[in-house]
């Protein structure tokens, strides 16, 4: 049986918000990351290169998922 | 289970009925709650590309240090001791084209040289050796000369400093040492 969820477009509206939050804060975390990781960059400390970038690729990919979510709510 | 016909219904911003409307919104109607859905959605995707700029700038930052790790410059001449009095400076390129590095002789036996960026906005530092700092004249940085850590102004990292090396009479680079702290 393939039976799928769909949601009423108000309720569509209300989940788009919230993955508009989650977004917002995962690029605002992105932001301080990168600006801490230049910091760190510049004064020589290269420790920190490689988990930055992948703690970034990690937000990018959570939200890419929101976003493939999002989509696949309207199908 | 949904009320496919509701899910039609076009509300106007203000909520009054389709009849209430202007004339201009009952000719030609929006399906408002559509409308921002769907901006909603294309400000999340808009979202992703600042998502995917940081993470490109993460990467970048990997490479720059790959870059360099493989320039680590050799040690190469300066200048003479003599050639420098006591209080005086010198511009030199440490490694070869490189930003500006000055090297300031303090006293007899003490020679000081850091890259020449201010670490704010990257304008040239300039020696005060009366007072013991290196002053940038851009927004009033003041850096200790000894030390090349931030004393007062907006900067916040110490400058590099060059390693030096003084055999024979001659003043040698050896080195860049870049520090947070």
């Amino acid at each position: 049986m393939n039976r799928r969820t769909r949601f009423a477009r108000s309720q569509r509206m209300t989940i788009a918000a919230g993955i508009l939050f989650i977004v917002l804060l995962l690029i605002i975390l992105q932001l301080w990351l990168f600006t801490a990781t230049v910091n760190a960059f510049l004064g020589g400390d290269t420790a920190i290169l490689w988990p930055a970038a992948l703690v970034s690729l990690v937000c990018l990919g959570l939200n890419l998922g929101l976003l493939w979510y999002l989509y696949a709510l309207e199908r | 289970m949904i009320n496919q016909e509701s899910e039609q219904l076009t509300v106007a911003p203000d909520g009054r009925a389709p009849d209430e409307q202007p004339r201009w919104r009952q000719d030609f109607p929006i399906d408002w709650p559509q409308d921002e859905y769907v901006a909603r959605r294309e400000f999340i995707k808009f979202l992703l590309l600042t998502s995917v700029a940081f993470t490109v700038g993460q990467f970048w930052l990997l490479v720059q240090n790959f870059w360099r790790q493989q320039a680590a410059p050799q040690a190469q001449l300066i200048t003479r001791v003599d050639e420098i009095p006591v209080g005086g400076s010198l511009i030199f390129h440490y490694p070869a084209e490189s930003p500006a590095r000055l090297l300031v002789r303090v006293d007899e036996e003490t020679f000081v040289a850091y890259e020449q960026q201010c670490t704010h906005l990257t304008c040239p530092v300039l020696p005060a050796v009366e007072k013991g700092e290196l002053h940038c004249p851009c927004h009033d940085g003041i850096f200790d000369l000894l030390t090349g850590r931030p004393l007062a102004g907006p900067p916040q990292r110490p400058l590099a400093r060059v390693t030096l090396t003084v055999r024979d009479g001659q003043i040698f680079a050896t080195g860049m040492e870049r520090r947070t702290t």
